[in-house]
């Protein structure tokens, strides 16, 4: 009984590691979470109502994947499951890990200079650039 | 039999006639009138043309960060083999720079080069020959404007009978329809200017429907999606059916267009993410005004 116990411990420890250094779904996971914070702050520009708070945690998430992002791309995860990188990402390393940097930079910077609803709509689209920049090359098309 | 091969022969020579006179060049607007299309253009003006034109996805020079040098050479993959987009940078020798306003619109508006012969369709003129003559006169004053870039792009590669340049005046005729867009006074003066945008220089239908294996657009799958021109990727389906995309607000095409974003917070890819780079900049008016447009087509599956 007590060695069931272990082996299953065992299983699930190798299990937790093994999702751990899955990069493909780290990568993916950090993304999503990028798709719900441009979520929230895209419904503020269609007119859902202003909220600084909302707005300065979608930032920190952008920033979170710009820090993460350029480890969770190794020589083997150029292909696996429902993986929509691109070879070109292996091909311009330095182009692509640039495009993080940039996101981190822009999401810091906005950090401290989005105040109020005013200063939200004139300077937020500005960073959304640096997700089409970076999906315009280096993403496989979405369908 | 002898008076049969000489009537075959006679028939298969009218057949040659018949296609060289039909396949001519036919130029909108004649040379000579050129100095009266020259006046006025409004660079600032035209560089919105531009930007909703997106003529530097395919003629900037490749290999480069400054999209507005536009040497050509951006090798554009087909089905029927790889297109070189010219140089349109003002150089006098390598580019436009000797062109006249007549001749910008006689290449968008009737595919026609200033030395009379066919451009390939790859240059959209079945959608840019909705332009006005306005647009273009500014476009110009544009393009005049932009830095001048040396060099020429290499000669198209495609497969026979494609080759033949000759063949596009018969692809024309079956096409190409008239140049112009005629408003429609029962609709709101938004609709309009979207149809203008979307169906003249946005050239949007160009990718965003499915092509026969002649080239032309499936008429009655206009703006139903299509592959793009390398087929490696598919352009949604912009008319508001029941699948995801149609089911987008006016507002989240709005926002799509000025952000690059999805309602659910994705971001276009692929060819679209230059193009939004462009659209962003136009006015709030013009996005309002395509997404007007869009969500009127008819649905289709």
């Amino acid at each position: 009984m007590k060695r069931t116990f272990f082996v299953i411990g065992l299983a699930a420890l190798g299990g937790a590691a093994l999702a751990q250094s899955d990069p493909i779904a780290e990568r993916q996971g950090l993304m999503k979470a990028n798709a719900k914070a441009a979520q929230a702050v895209v419904a503020m520009l269609k007119g859902a109502p202003f909220d600084l708070a909302t707005v300065q945690a979608s930032l920190k998430t952008f920033l979170n994947a710009a820090q993460k992002g350029p480890n969770l791309f190794p020589d083997d995860s150029k292909t696996g499951e429902g993986t929509h990188a691109l070879p070109a990402i292996w091909e311009n390393k330095a182009d692509f890990i640039a495009h993080f940097a940039k996101l981190g930079d822009d999401s810091t910077a906005l950090l401290g200079s989005i105040k109020d609803e005013a200063s939200f709509k004139s300077q937020i689209p500005d960073l959304f650039k640096d997700c089409g920049a970076c999906h315009g090359t280096y993403r496989a098309k979405l369908e | 039999m002898k008076r049969l091969f000489v009537a075959l022969f006679a028939a298969a020579g009218l057949c040659a006639v018949a296609g060289w006179i039909l396949s001519a060049p036919r130029p909108l607007y004649a040379r000579d009138d050129w100095s009266a299309l020259e006046e006025g253009g409004d660079a600032t003006r035209g560089h919105e043309v531009f930007l909703i034109g997106g003529c530097q996805a395919c003629h900037v020079t490749p290999s480069q960060s400054d999209p507005l040098r536009l040497g050509g050479g951006y090798e554009l993959k087909t089905p029927f083999g790889s297109f070189y987009p010219p140089n349109i940078s003002p150089d006098p020798n390598d580019g436009i720079g000797q062109w006249k306003v007549v001749d910008l619109a006689n290449a968008l508006q009737s595919g026609v080069s200033p030395n009379g012969s066919h451009y390939y369709p790859a240059l959209p003129y079945t959608s840019y020959r909705n332009m006005t003559l306005a647009d273009i006169r500014d476009l110009m004053a544009y393009l005049r404007s932009l830095p001048k870039v040396s060099g020429r792009a290499p000669a198209h590669r495609l497969a026979f009978p494609f080759s033949v340049r000759r063949g596009v005046g018969l692809w024309k005729l079956v096409y190409l329809g008239k140049p112009g867009l005629t408003a429609d006074p029962s609709r709101s003066p938004e609709w309009n200017r979207g149809r203008y945008l979307v169906e003249g220089p946005g050239h949007c239908a160009e990718c965003h429907s499915p092509r026969d294996v002649f080239g032309g657009i499936i008429a009655s799958r206009r703006f139903a999606g299509g592959p793009t021109p390398d087929g490696k990727g598919k352009a949604p389906n912009l008319t508001p059916n029941p699948s995801r995309f149609g089911q987008w607000s006016k507002e989240d095409i709005e926002t799509a267009l000025a952000t690059g974003l999805t309602p659910d917070g994705d971001s276009l890819g692929g060819e679209m993410a230059a193009e939004i780079r462009n659209l962003s900049q136009l006015p709030d008016s013009d996005r309002a005004a395509i997404a007007e447009y869009l969500k009127s087509l008819a649905p289709i599956p």
